[in-house]
Protein backbone atom coordinates (compact mmCIF):
# COMPACT_ATOMS: atom_id res chain seq x y z
CA UNK A 1 0.00 0.00 0.00
CA UNK A 2 2.73 2.46 1.04
CA UNK A 3 4.92 1.22 -1.74
CA UNK A 4 2.18 1.90 -4.26
CA UNK A 5 1.80 5.45 -3.01
CA UNK A 6 5.51 5.99 -3.10
CA UNK A 7 5.59 4.68 -6.60
CA UNK A 8 2.67 6.82 -7.61
CA UNK A 9 4.23 9.98 -6.25
CA UNK A 10 7.53 9.11 -7.87
CA UNK A 11 5.77 8.53 -11.13
CA UNK A 12 3.97 11.84 -10.86
CA UNK A 13 7.30 13.52 -10.17
CA UNK A 14 8.68 12.11 -13.39
CA UNK A 15 5.59 12.67 -15.46
CA UNK A 16 4.67 16.09 -14.23
CA UNK A 17 6.62 17.92 -11.55
CA UNK A 18 3.78 20.41 -11.43
CA UNK A 19 1.57 17.84 -9.80
CA UNK A 20 3.85 17.72 -6.76
CA UNK A 21 3.15 21.37 -6.13
CA UNK A 22 -0.56 21.11 -6.61
CA UNK A 23 -3.03 23.89 -6.98
CA UNK A 24 -4.94 23.44 -3.75
CA UNK A 25 -4.78 26.14 -1.10
CA UNK A 26 -5.36 26.21 2.61
CA UNK A 27 -6.28 29.62 3.90
CA UNK A 28 -7.76 30.94 7.07
CA UNK A 29 -7.57 33.37 9.90
CA UNK A 30 -5.97 33.35 13.32
CA UNK A 31 -7.96 34.98 16.08
CA UNK A 32 -8.06 35.02 19.86
CA UNK A 33 -10.72 34.90 22.53
CA UNK A 34 -10.42 36.60 25.89
CA UNK A 35 -8.20 39.52 26.83
CA UNK A 36 -4.60 39.54 25.70
CA UNK A 37 -1.90 41.12 27.85
CA UNK A 38 -1.34 44.79 27.18
CA UNK A 39 1.74 45.52 25.13
CA UNK A 40 4.30 47.33 27.23
CA UNK A 41 6.27 50.35 26.15
CA UNK A 42 9.94 49.54 25.74
CA UNK A 43 12.30 51.83 27.64
CA UNK A 44 15.57 52.00 25.75
CA UNK A 45 16.86 55.22 27.33
CA UNK A 46 20.20 53.56 28.06
CA UNK A 47 20.88 53.43 24.30
CA UNK A 48 20.26 56.99 23.07
CA UNK A 49 21.34 56.22 19.47
CA UNK A 50 18.45 53.75 19.25
CA UNK A 51 15.90 55.64 21.35
CA UNK A 52 16.08 58.67 19.07
CA UNK A 53 15.09 56.54 16.05
CA UNK A 54 11.62 56.02 17.48
CA UNK A 55 9.44 59.10 17.44
CA UNK A 56 6.73 57.11 19.16
CA UNK A 57 8.06 54.56 21.65
CA UNK A 58 7.88 50.96 20.50
CA UNK A 59 6.06 48.28 22.44
CA UNK A 60 6.58 44.59 23.17
CA UNK A 61 5.62 42.26 20.33
CA UNK A 62 5.04 38.94 22.07
CA UNK A 63 1.35 39.22 21.18
CA UNK A 64 0.45 41.37 18.18
CA UNK A 65 -3.26 41.85 17.69
CA UNK A 66 -5.31 43.49 14.97
CA UNK A 67 -8.94 44.44 14.38
CA UNK A 68 -11.67 41.87 15.05
CA UNK A 69 -9.56 39.90 17.52
CA UNK A 70 -7.07 38.93 14.84
CA UNK A 71 -3.66 37.64 15.81
CA UNK A 72 -0.58 38.49 13.75
CA UNK A 73 2.90 36.91 13.72
CA UNK A 74 1.50 33.39 14.10
CA UNK A 75 3.55 30.80 12.23
CA UNK A 76 1.21 28.47 10.30
CA UNK A 77 2.79 25.45 8.63
CA UNK A 78 2.21 21.91 7.48
CA UNK A 79 3.63 19.74 10.21
CA UNK A 80 2.69 16.39 8.70
CA UNK A 81 1.64 15.10 5.30
CA UNK A 82 3.65 17.49 3.18
CA UNK A 83 5.80 15.93 0.51
CA UNK A 84 9.47 15.71 1.51
CA UNK A 85 11.62 18.33 -0.05
CA UNK A 86 15.30 17.75 -0.34
CA UNK A 87 16.93 21.14 -0.52
CA UNK A 88 16.36 24.44 1.19
CA UNK A 89 15.67 27.53 -0.89
CA UNK A 90 18.84 29.28 -1.96
CA UNK A 91 17.50 32.69 -1.05
CA UNK A 92 18.56 33.87 2.40
CA UNK A 93 16.18 35.14 5.06
CA UNK A 94 17.17 38.49 6.54
CA UNK A 95 16.81 39.42 10.20
CA UNK A 96 17.62 43.05 10.90
CA UNK A 97 18.62 44.81 14.09
CA UNK A 98 17.44 48.37 13.73
CA UNK A 99 16.64 50.91 16.40
CA UNK A 100 17.51 48.19 18.95
CA UNK A 101 14.60 46.13 17.72
CA UNK A 102 14.44 42.87 15.76
CA UNK A 103 12.76 43.36 12.41
CA UNK A 104 10.72 41.32 11.82
CA UNK A 105 9.93 40.04 15.28
CA UNK A 106 9.35 36.48 14.03
CA UNK A 107 10.91 34.88 10.98
CA UNK A 108 10.21 31.44 9.56
CA UNK A 109 12.86 29.62 7.57
CA UNK A 110 13.71 26.19 6.28
CA UNK A 111 16.24 23.89 7.91
CA UNK A 112 19.51 24.53 6.10
CA UNK A 113 18.36 27.84 4.66
CA UNK A 114 20.75 30.74 4.98
CA UNK A 115 19.95 33.31 7.64
CA UNK A 116 21.44 36.76 7.29
CA UNK A 117 21.69 38.90 10.42
CA UNK A 118 22.14 42.59 9.71
CA UNK A 119 23.17 45.29 12.19
CA UNK A 120 21.76 48.62 11.02
CA UNK A 121 22.52 50.39 14.30
CA UNK A 122 25.33 52.57 15.57
CA UNK A 123 25.75 50.32 18.56
CA UNK A 124 27.04 46.79 19.01
CA UNK A 125 24.56 43.96 19.17
CA UNK A 126 25.11 40.44 20.37
CA UNK A 127 22.55 38.16 18.85
CA UNK A 128 21.88 35.03 20.87
CA UNK A 129 19.46 32.40 19.55
CA UNK A 130 18.77 30.27 22.61
CA UNK A 131 18.57 27.01 20.70
CA UNK A 132 18.10 23.74 22.55
CA UNK A 133 17.86 21.27 19.67
CA UNK A 134 20.20 23.10 17.33
CA UNK A 135 23.64 24.32 18.34
CA UNK A 136 23.38 27.38 20.56
CA UNK A 137 25.59 30.32 19.66
CA UNK A 138 25.88 34.04 20.24
CA UNK A 139 27.73 36.51 18.10
CA UNK A 140 28.81 40.07 18.67
CA UNK A 141 28.20 42.46 15.81
CA UNK A 142 29.76 45.91 16.12
CA UNK A 143 28.30 48.72 14.00
CA UNK A 144 29.36 48.62 10.37
CA UNK A 145 30.25 44.93 10.30
CA UNK A 146 28.95 42.84 7.37
CA UNK A 147 25.88 40.64 7.89
CA UNK A 148 26.35 37.39 9.76
CA UNK A 149 25.46 34.22 7.92
CA UNK A 150 24.12 31.20 9.79
CA UNK A 151 22.12 28.02 9.25
CA UNK A 152 20.05 25.75 11.48
CA UNK A 153 19.91 22.01 10.80
CA UNK A 154 16.96 20.91 12.87
CA UNK A 155 13.35 21.93 13.24
CA UNK A 156 12.94 24.20 16.27
CA UNK A 157 11.26 27.36 17.52
CA UNK A 158 14.20 29.34 18.82
CA UNK A 159 13.79 32.36 21.10
CA UNK A 160 16.34 35.02 20.18
CA UNK A 161 17.71 37.69 22.45
CA UNK A 162 20.39 40.35 22.36
CA UNK A 163 22.96 39.91 25.11
CA UNK A 164 23.55 43.67 25.29
CA UNK A 165 19.97 44.98 25.09
CA UNK A 166 17.67 42.91 27.33
CA UNK A 167 14.48 44.24 25.72
CA UNK A 168 15.36 42.89 22.28
CA UNK A 169 13.52 39.68 21.62
CA UNK A 170 12.48 37.69 18.59
CA UNK A 171 11.90 34.18 17.31
CA UNK A 172 13.30 31.95 14.60
CA UNK A 173 10.84 29.32 13.43
CA UNK A 174 13.05 26.72 11.77
CA UNK A 175 10.87 24.28 9.85
CA UNK A 176 11.40 21.10 7.86
CA UNK A 177 8.77 22.07 5.32
CA UNK A 178 8.68 24.98 2.93
CA UNK A 179 4.89 25.14 3.29
CA UNK A 180 4.77 27.78 5.98
CA UNK A 181 3.57 31.32 6.39
CA UNK A 182 3.01 33.98 9.02
CA UNK A 183 -0.39 35.43 9.75
CA UNK A 184 -0.70 39.03 8.65
CA UNK A 185 -1.91 42.03 10.60
CA UNK A 186 -5.51 40.97 9.92
CA UNK A 187 -4.72 37.43 11.13
CA UNK A 188 -5.11 35.90 7.69
CA UNK A 189 -2.79 33.33 6.17
CA UNK A 190 -2.56 31.30 3.01
CA UNK A 191 -0.68 28.08 2.21
CA UNK A 192 -0.84 27.78 -1.58
CA UNK A 193 0.42 25.24 -4.12
CA UNK A 194 -0.49 22.11 -2.24
CA UNK A 195 -1.06 18.75 -3.89
CA UNK A 196 -4.10 16.78 -2.85
CA UNK A 197 -3.61 14.92 0.40
CA UNK A 198 -4.16 14.69 4.10
CA UNK A 199 -2.30 17.29 6.11
CA UNK A 200 -1.77 18.35 9.67
CA UNK A 201 -1.68 22.12 9.95
CA UNK A 202 0.01 23.64 12.97
CA UNK A 203 -0.28 27.21 14.19
CA UNK A 204 2.33 28.46 16.65
CA UNK A 205 2.20 31.60 18.75
CA UNK A 206 5.15 32.41 21.00
CA UNK A 207 3.11 33.00 24.16
CA UNK A 208 0.06 30.84 23.51
CA UNK A 209 1.75 27.70 22.19
CA UNK A 210 0.64 25.48 19.31
CA UNK A 211 -2.62 24.24 17.86
CA UNK A 212 -3.06 21.59 15.20
CA UNK A 213 -5.83 20.66 12.81
CA UNK A 214 -6.10 17.83 10.32
CA UNK A 215 -7.38 18.62 6.88
CA UNK A 216 -7.87 16.60 3.71
CA UNK A 217 -7.84 18.36 0.39
CA UNK A 218 -8.41 17.08 -3.07
CA UNK A 219 -7.81 18.64 -6.45
CA UNK A 220 -7.73 22.37 -6.79
CA UNK A 221 -9.98 23.31 -3.92
CA UNK A 222 -9.34 26.04 -1.36
CA UNK A 223 -10.01 24.90 2.17
CA UNK A 224 -10.52 27.23 5.07
CA UNK A 225 -8.87 26.40 8.37
CA UNK A 226 -9.22 28.88 11.20
CA UNK A 227 -7.33 28.91 14.47
CA UNK A 228 -8.48 30.48 17.70
CA UNK A 229 -6.11 30.97 20.61
CA UNK A 230 -7.12 31.64 24.17
CA UNK A 231 -5.56 34.92 25.23
CA UNK A 232 -4.26 35.46 28.76
CA UNK A 233 -4.41 38.90 30.38
CA UNK A 234 -1.11 38.25 32.23
CA UNK B 1 77.63 63.10 42.89
CA UNK B 2 75.60 62.38 46.02
CA UNK B 3 74.51 65.99 46.21
CA UNK B 4 73.13 65.74 42.68
CA UNK B 5 71.00 62.75 43.80
CA UNK B 6 69.67 64.78 46.71
CA UNK B 7 68.64 67.57 44.37
CA UNK B 8 66.99 65.06 42.00
CA UNK B 9 64.98 63.55 44.88
CA UNK B 10 63.67 67.02 45.76
CA UNK B 11 62.81 67.75 42.14
CA UNK B 12 60.94 64.43 41.77
CA UNK B 13 59.00 65.20 44.96
CA UNK B 14 57.90 68.60 43.64
CA UNK B 15 57.11 67.28 40.16
CA UNK B 16 54.94 64.52 41.66
CA UNK B 17 53.05 67.00 43.79
CA UNK B 18 52.19 69.33 40.90
CA UNK B 19 49.52 67.19 39.15
CA UNK B 20 47.86 66.34 42.46
CA UNK B 21 47.75 69.97 43.56
CA UNK B 22 46.41 71.16 40.21
CA UNK B 23 43.89 68.32 40.18
CA UNK B 24 42.49 69.35 43.51
CA UNK B 25 42.67 73.10 43.60
CA UNK B 26 42.91 74.27 40.02
CA UNK B 27 40.96 71.46 38.40
CA UNK B 28 38.55 73.60 36.39
CA UNK B 29 41.41 75.04 34.39
CA UNK B 30 42.47 71.64 33.14
CA UNK B 31 39.10 69.90 33.49
CA UNK B 32 40.34 67.36 35.98
CA UNK B 33 38.40 68.38 39.06
CA UNK B 34 35.80 65.87 40.21
CA UNK B 35 32.33 66.69 38.83
CA UNK B 36 30.02 68.90 40.79
CA UNK B 37 28.53 67.26 43.86
CA UNK B 38 24.72 67.06 43.69
CA UNK B 39 24.09 65.21 46.93
CA UNK B 40 23.58 66.27 50.52
CA UNK B 41 26.24 63.91 51.86
CA UNK B 42 28.82 64.36 49.10
CA UNK B 43 30.61 67.33 50.65
CA UNK B 44 31.69 65.17 53.61
CA UNK B 45 33.20 62.64 51.22
CA UNK B 46 34.89 65.36 49.17
CA UNK B 47 36.34 66.93 52.33
CA UNK B 48 37.56 63.57 53.53
CA UNK B 49 39.24 62.86 50.22
CA UNK B 50 40.87 66.28 50.30
CA UNK B 51 42.09 65.72 53.83
CA UNK B 52 43.50 62.35 52.91
CA UNK B 53 45.17 63.85 49.88
CA UNK B 54 46.69 66.72 51.88
CA UNK B 55 47.94 64.49 54.67
CA UNK B 56 49.30 61.82 52.37
CA UNK B 57 50.83 64.54 50.18
CA UNK B 58 52.54 66.31 53.07
CA UNK B 59 53.83 62.99 54.45
CA UNK B 60 55.16 62.12 51.02
CA UNK B 61 56.92 65.48 50.62
CA UNK B 62 58.34 65.32 54.18
CA UNK B 63 59.68 61.81 53.60
CA UNK B 64 61.28 62.84 50.32
CA UNK B 65 62.90 65.93 51.90
CA UNK B 66 64.29 63.90 54.82
CA UNK B 67 65.64 61.39 52.34
CA UNK B 68 67.23 64.19 50.31
CA UNK B 69 68.69 65.72 53.48
CA UNK B 70 70.40 62.48 54.48
CA UNK B 71 71.67 61.85 50.97
CA UNK B 72 73.12 65.39 50.90
CA UNK B 73 74.62 65.22 54.39
CA UNK B 74 76.30 61.84 54.15
CA UNK B 75 77.22 61.85 50.47
CA UNK B 76 80.86 62.69 51.19
CA UNK B 77 81.22 60.48 54.25
CA UNK B 78 84.67 58.86 54.38
CA UNK B 79 84.85 55.08 54.17
CA UNK B 80 86.05 54.66 57.77
CA UNK B 81 83.66 57.14 59.46
CA UNK B 82 81.70 55.90 62.45
CA UNK B 83 78.23 54.46 61.62
CA UNK B 84 75.50 55.75 63.90
CA UNK B 85 72.30 53.78 64.49
CA UNK B 86 68.82 54.74 65.58
CA UNK B 87 68.65 55.05 69.41
CA UNK B 88 67.61 51.61 70.71
CA UNK B 89 68.42 49.81 67.44
CA UNK B 90 66.31 48.42 64.61
CA UNK B 91 63.52 47.17 66.91
CA UNK B 92 62.72 50.67 68.18
CA UNK B 93 63.06 52.08 64.69
CA UNK B 94 60.31 49.73 63.47
CA UNK B 95 58.15 50.45 66.50
CA UNK B 96 58.51 54.21 65.98
CA UNK B 97 57.65 53.90 62.28
CA UNK B 98 54.61 51.74 63.01
CA UNK B 99 53.41 54.18 65.66
CA UNK B 100 53.79 57.11 63.29
CA UNK B 101 52.04 55.46 60.34
CA UNK B 102 49.46 53.81 62.59
CA UNK B 103 48.47 57.12 64.18
CA UNK B 104 48.09 58.66 60.77
CA UNK B 105 45.92 55.77 59.51
CA UNK B 106 43.83 55.75 62.67
CA UNK B 107 43.30 59.51 62.47
CA UNK B 108 42.14 59.25 58.85
CA UNK B 109 39.86 56.35 59.74
CA UNK B 110 38.26 58.18 62.67
CA UNK B 111 37.77 61.33 60.62
CA UNK B 112 36.54 59.32 57.62
CA UNK B 113 33.95 57.61 59.79
CA UNK B 114 31.83 60.78 59.67
CA UNK B 115 31.56 60.69 55.88
CA UNK B 116 31.01 56.93 55.81
CA UNK B 117 28.41 57.02 58.57
CA UNK B 118 26.14 59.48 56.75
CA UNK B 119 25.68 56.88 54.00
CA UNK B 120 26.04 53.52 55.71
CA UNK B 121 25.48 53.80 59.46
CA UNK B 122 22.30 55.83 59.47
CA UNK B 123 19.12 54.29 58.11
CA UNK B 124 17.01 56.04 55.48
CA UNK B 125 14.18 58.15 56.85
CA UNK B 126 10.84 56.32 56.98
CA UNK B 127 9.34 58.74 54.46
CA UNK B 128 12.16 58.24 51.94
CA UNK B 129 11.03 57.32 48.44
CA UNK B 130 11.59 53.61 47.93
CA UNK B 131 12.94 52.58 44.56
CA UNK B 132 14.28 49.18 43.67
CA UNK B 133 17.26 48.87 41.34
CA UNK B 134 17.95 45.65 39.54
CA UNK B 135 21.28 45.07 37.84
CA UNK B 136 21.53 42.36 35.21
CA UNK B 137 23.73 41.73 32.23
CA UNK B 138 23.86 44.43 30.79
CA UNK B 139 21.27 46.94 31.88
CA UNK B 140 19.79 48.50 34.99
CA UNK B 141 16.06 48.42 35.61
CA UNK B 142 14.21 50.35 38.27
CA UNK B 143 10.93 49.64 40.00
CA UNK B 144 8.56 52.01 41.79
CA UNK B 145 5.89 50.51 44.04
CA UNK B 146 2.95 52.25 42.35
CA UNK B 147 -0.21 53.57 43.97
CA UNK B 148 -0.44 50.90 46.68
CA UNK B 149 3.08 51.71 47.94
CA UNK B 150 3.96 48.01 47.93
CA UNK B 151 6.40 46.10 45.76
CA UNK B 152 5.17 42.82 44.35
CA UNK B 153 7.26 39.75 45.15
CA UNK B 154 9.97 38.60 42.78
CA UNK B 155 9.78 35.23 41.06
CA UNK B 156 12.97 34.60 39.09
CA UNK B 157 11.21 31.87 37.09
CA UNK B 158 8.73 34.45 35.79
CA UNK B 159 11.40 36.67 34.24
CA UNK B 160 10.34 37.18 30.64
CA UNK B 161 12.32 39.88 28.93
CA UNK B 162 10.36 39.58 25.69
CA UNK B 163 7.33 40.79 27.62
CA UNK B 164 9.30 43.44 29.54
CA UNK B 165 8.99 41.42 32.75
CA UNK B 166 12.59 42.07 33.81
CA UNK B 167 11.99 41.62 37.54
CA UNK B 168 9.99 38.41 37.41
CA UNK B 169 6.67 39.78 38.63
CA UNK B 170 3.59 37.60 38.78
CA UNK B 171 0.64 39.94 38.12
CA UNK B 172 -1.69 37.00 37.48
CA UNK B 173 -1.50 35.91 41.13
CA UNK B 174 0.13 38.80 42.97
CA UNK B 175 -2.07 41.87 43.25
CA UNK B 176 0.72 44.00 44.75
CA UNK B 177 2.78 43.70 41.60
CA UNK B 178 0.06 44.85 39.19
CA UNK B 179 0.67 48.56 39.68
CA UNK B 180 4.46 48.32 39.99
CA UNK B 181 6.18 50.68 37.59
CA UNK B 182 9.29 49.33 35.87
CA UNK B 183 11.55 51.74 34.00
CA UNK B 184 14.94 51.81 32.35
CA UNK B 185 15.94 55.18 33.79
CA UNK B 186 16.06 56.28 37.39
CA UNK B 187 14.01 59.44 37.75
CA UNK B 188 13.86 60.93 41.23
CA UNK B 189 12.51 64.13 42.75
CA UNK B 190 15.14 66.64 43.87
CA UNK B 191 15.55 67.34 47.59
CA UNK B 192 13.79 64.18 48.66
CA UNK B 193 15.57 61.25 50.22
CA UNK B 194 15.73 58.14 48.05
CA UNK B 195 16.10 54.69 49.51
CA UNK B 196 17.52 52.57 46.72
CA UNK B 197 17.04 48.84 47.31
CA UNK B 198 19.62 46.98 45.31
CA UNK B 199 19.27 43.57 43.81
CA UNK B 200 21.44 41.69 41.30
CA UNK B 201 19.83 39.34 38.83
CA UNK B 202 22.89 37.41 37.76
CA UNK B 203 26.43 38.42 38.67
CA UNK B 204 28.10 41.23 40.64
CA UNK B 205 27.49 44.74 39.33
CA UNK B 206 27.95 48.22 40.71
CA UNK B 207 25.89 51.40 40.95
CA UNK B 208 28.09 54.44 40.44
CA UNK B 209 26.99 58.03 39.98
CA UNK B 210 29.96 60.35 40.22
CA UNK B 211 27.86 63.41 40.93
CA UNK B 212 26.08 61.63 43.79
CA UNK B 213 29.39 60.46 45.29
CA UNK B 214 27.89 56.99 45.55
CA UNK B 215 29.45 53.77 44.45
CA UNK B 216 27.94 50.58 45.76
CA UNK B 217 28.25 47.02 44.53
CA UNK B 218 25.34 44.76 43.74
CA UNK B 219 26.03 41.29 45.13
CA UNK B 220 23.89 38.38 43.97
CA UNK B 221 21.91 37.02 46.88
CA UNK B 222 22.35 40.07 49.11
CA UNK B 223 19.74 42.74 49.72
CA UNK B 224 21.85 45.87 49.84
CA UNK B 225 20.66 49.44 49.87
CA UNK B 226 21.89 53.01 49.77
CA UNK B 227 20.10 56.22 50.55
CA UNK B 228 20.79 59.68 49.26
CA UNK B 229 19.24 63.03 48.50
CA UNK B 230 19.95 64.74 45.19
CA UNK B 231 19.80 68.52 45.24
CA UNK B 232 20.26 69.57 41.64
CA UNK B 233 17.89 68.98 38.75
CA UNK B 234 19.65 67.40 35.77
CA UNK B 235 20.54 64.25 33.94
CA UNK B 236 23.49 62.18 35.13
CA UNK B 237 25.02 58.89 34.11
CA UNK B 238 24.76 55.70 36.16
CA UNK B 239 27.52 53.30 35.22
CA UNK B 240 28.40 49.78 36.23
CA UNK B 241 31.90 49.81 37.72
CA UNK B 242 32.23 46.11 38.41
CA UNK B 243 33.42 44.08 35.42
CA UNK B 244 30.36 41.94 34.76
CA UNK B 245 30.93 40.37 31.34
CA UNK B 246 31.21 41.05 27.65
CA UNK B 247 28.73 43.93 27.55
CA UNK B 248 30.02 45.62 30.70
CA UNK B 249 31.28 48.62 28.71
CA UNK B 250 27.70 49.32 27.63
CA UNK B 251 26.01 48.81 31.00
CA UNK B 252 24.65 52.16 31.95
CA UNK B 253 21.46 54.05 32.67
CA UNK B 254 20.52 57.64 33.35
CA UNK B 255 19.68 59.31 36.61
CA UNK B 256 17.11 61.99 35.95
CA UNK B 257 16.72 64.40 38.85
CA UNK B 258 13.42 66.26 38.42
CA UNK B 259 11.40 68.76 40.34
CA UNK B 260 8.66 67.13 42.41
CA UNK B 261 6.08 68.34 39.90
CA UNK B 262 7.92 66.94 36.89
CA UNK B 263 8.59 63.72 38.74
CA UNK B 264 4.91 63.22 39.48
CA UNK B 265 3.95 63.63 35.85
CA UNK B 266 6.84 61.41 34.73
CA UNK B 267 5.70 58.65 37.08
CA UNK B 268 2.14 59.00 35.85
CA UNK B 269 3.30 58.71 32.25
CA UNK B 270 5.39 55.62 33.04
CA UNK B 271 2.49 54.03 34.92
CA UNK B 272 0.35 54.33 31.81
CA UNK B 273 3.00 52.57 29.74
CA UNK B 274 3.09 49.43 31.90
Amino acid sequence: MFKTRWFASLLSLVVSPGLLFGAATISGKVTYTGTPAKSKTIDMSKEPSCAKQHTTPITTEAVVTGPNNSLANVVVYISAGAPDESSAPSQAVTFTQKGCQYIPHVIALRTGQELKVVNDDQTSHNIHPMAKVNREWNKSQPPGTPPLSEKFDKEEFIPVKCNVHPWMHGYFAVLKTSHYTLSGEDGSFKLPDLPAGKYTITAWQEDYGTQTQDVTISGNETKTVDFTFKAKPY
Amino acid sequence: MGKVFAVIVVLIAFASAVPIITHHWFGTAIELRPPEDISTHGHAIDEQLSETMVEAGLSFLAAQFVLAFFVWKFSNRSANAEIKTFPGGAKWLVIAALALVGTEMLALGVLGQRAWATVYFTPAKPDALQVQAQAGQFAFYFRYPGADGKFGDLHPDKIDEGNSNFFGLDPANDVDSRDDIVTGELAIPANREIHLLMHAKDVGHSFYVRELRIQQDFVPGLDLSVHFTATKVGKYEIVCTQLCGLGHYNMKAYLNVLSQEDFDSWLKQKASEQ
